[in-house]
């Protein structure tokens, strides 16, 4: 489903990704784990037509996303780090907007809306504005509305940062679930070694750009001689903590949330 | 299609439902209407140029256009700033139906905005020449939309960072307001100030609305309508391109 070779970025004197090579099979929940700046939103970004690779090659379902940009973009759905809501506006009115915006014809929209509404357990809130949601629900929301226009893959970056456990669990039981009954393909990010070790069927080990490990989280274990998947990728990427400078983003984000609201 | 429909309603549901925002938005024209309408009236008279506030109302009209429809355009940064714009510029549509929807979006608001500020106007004592004078006084304002919310798209496209709103309101958008003829008549002024107020877009808006409205232009309506359509054309252009090169 996803077929990525020799994937190269780099940004100036630096190289963000490099080298990297990896498979996602159809229907497989696939989990991308490294350490902060070791490459994986750059990865996802190549992957979902919004950034241009510096050289190799990446096809999703067949396509390839630079060239068949918006075909692609049908394909699969995205549940970004930060949220992409309009939070002026409804929890309804994102889904119609997000239907709109994938072409979902009117009736089936309503119809998925309704029902990933109620499995997200938001269609009581449905008709209010999303900036009264929590941040668990706003990311229930989030995903949901990934799901509406029935991607063939969905990509998940940090979906549980910030979240409760029961939060986190209760996302990931319906991301399981859907997985199975709509045989959507699952390319996540997380922090969380456990949520890996729960979910993903496989997963590859980003570090400083190249891919340090593959296979099953029972493989790398055993790779690796540790008893969680903790300790594997501890082993595996090191214990140095990896700093990163607060980029202007962040800090205008600070701004912003002093001065409006 | 129903991409520029459903980012058109966003603007608009985003507009209607900011009630305290309309009325904190009006207070600003009310105050220079007031203020100097009726402050500056007496002298205005004296010096022999009849009713100030028939003069000043075209302009704090075109003034109400011009923040709203700039801002609406600037209102990327916000996008950028709360993530909706990555929403929609990974979804399967072309990018320049992205830029239409939001870019009408902004014009209906700014003309909506701008009906209000005409009805506000209208009670103070302000009085258009005669009826076919509102028609034509709103084309213009849809003009003076058009030019500035493609003006708005194009600085929302590149600026970064919401630092940079506080300059470009100081020495861009403040600067096209008081350099338009909105306050004070064209007539007789420095040769400088003269070239700088003829280069400002906004200064054949107002002379449009004010020539429309009270029947006194300095530029002439039709020089005002075909600079305004030049302008709205390579400004709304310029926003789209900008857009479509947006990277986040």
């Amino acid at each position: 489903m996803i077929k990525v070779k020799n994937l190269v970025k780099t940004f100036g004197e630096f190289t963000a990704v490099n080298d990297v090579t990896f498979e996602v099979r159809q229907g497989e929940i696939f989990a991308f784990l490294g350490p902060n700046g070791a490459g994986k939103t750059t990865t996802i970004k190549m992957l979902t037509t919004l950034m241009r690779p510096t050289s190799g090659t990446v096809e999703l379902d067949g396509l390839d996303p630079q060239r068949k940009q918006r075909e692609a973009r049908r394909r699969f759905g995205i549940v970004f780090q930060d949220p992409s809501l309009e939070s002026e506006l409804t929890a309804f009115e994102n889904m119609e907007i997000h239907g709109v915006l994938y072409h979902v014809p009117r009736k089936l929209r309503i119809e998925r809306t309704e029902q990933l509404l109620r499995m997200f357990e938001l269609w009581e809130r449905r008709n209010e504005p999303v900036k009264r949601f929590s941040g668990g629900m706003k990311r229930r929301l989030e995903i949901a509305r990934g799901f509406l226009h029935t991607p063939k893959i969905l990509f998940l970056d940090e979906p549980t940062l910030g979240l409760d456990p029961q939060s986190r669990n209760q996302l990931w039981t319906h991301v399981k679930r859907l997985n199975e009954t709509e045989g959507v393909t699952v390319f996540l990010t997380t922090h969380y070694m456990d949520e890996a070790d729960r979910v993903a069927q496989r997963i590859a080990i980003i570090d400083h750009g190249k891919i340090v490990a593959q296979g099953s989280p029972a493989e790398l274990k055993e790779q690796t001689k540790s008893d969680s998947l903790e300790q594997a990728f501890l082993a595996l990427t090191g214990s140095t903590i990896r700093d990163e400078a607060a980029s202007s983003t962040d800090q205008m984000r600070q701004f912003v949330k002093m001065w409006r609201r | 299609m129903g991409a520029i429909y459903i980012l058109w309603l966003r603007e608009l549901k985003r507009y209607v439902r900011s009630r305290a925002q309309i009325v904190a938005s009006l207070g600003q024209p009310l105050l220079y209407l007031l203020a100097l309408g009726f402050g500056l009236g007496p002298v205005f008279q004296k010096s022999g140029n009849g009713s100030y506030l028939q003069f000043l109302a075209p302009g704090v009209i075109g003034m109400t256009v011009l923040f709203t429809s700039i801002f609406s355009g600037l209102g990327l940064l916000w996008d950028r700033q709360f993530g909706f714009l990555k929403e929609t510029l990974v979804a399967p549509v072309p990018r320049i139906s992205i830029v239409v929807g939001k870019t009408l979006g902004g014009v209906t608001v700014a003309l909506i905005q701008g009906t209000l500020v005409v009805v506000v106007c209208l009670i103070a004592g302000f009085r258009p020449i005669n009826l076919i004078a509102i028609p034509r006084a709103f084309l213009f304002m849809a003009l003076i939309a058009l030019v500035f919310a493609g003006l708005g798209t194009a600085i929302g496209s590149k600026l970064q960072d919401i630092q940079g709103f506080q300059l470009i309101m100081n020495f861009l958008v403040m600067p096209i307001f008081f350099l338009s003829g909105a306050l004070f008549p064209l007539d007789h002024l420095p040769k400088a100030m003269g070239v700088i107020t003829s280069a400002d877009p906004l200064s054949y808006g107002i002379d449009g609305l004010r020539g429309s409205l009270i029947g006194l232009s300095h530029f002439g309506l039709l020089t005002d309508l075909v600079v305004l359509c030049a302008v709205a054309v390579v400004l709304l252009s310029f926003g789209s391109y900008m857009f479509s090169r947006i990277e986040i």
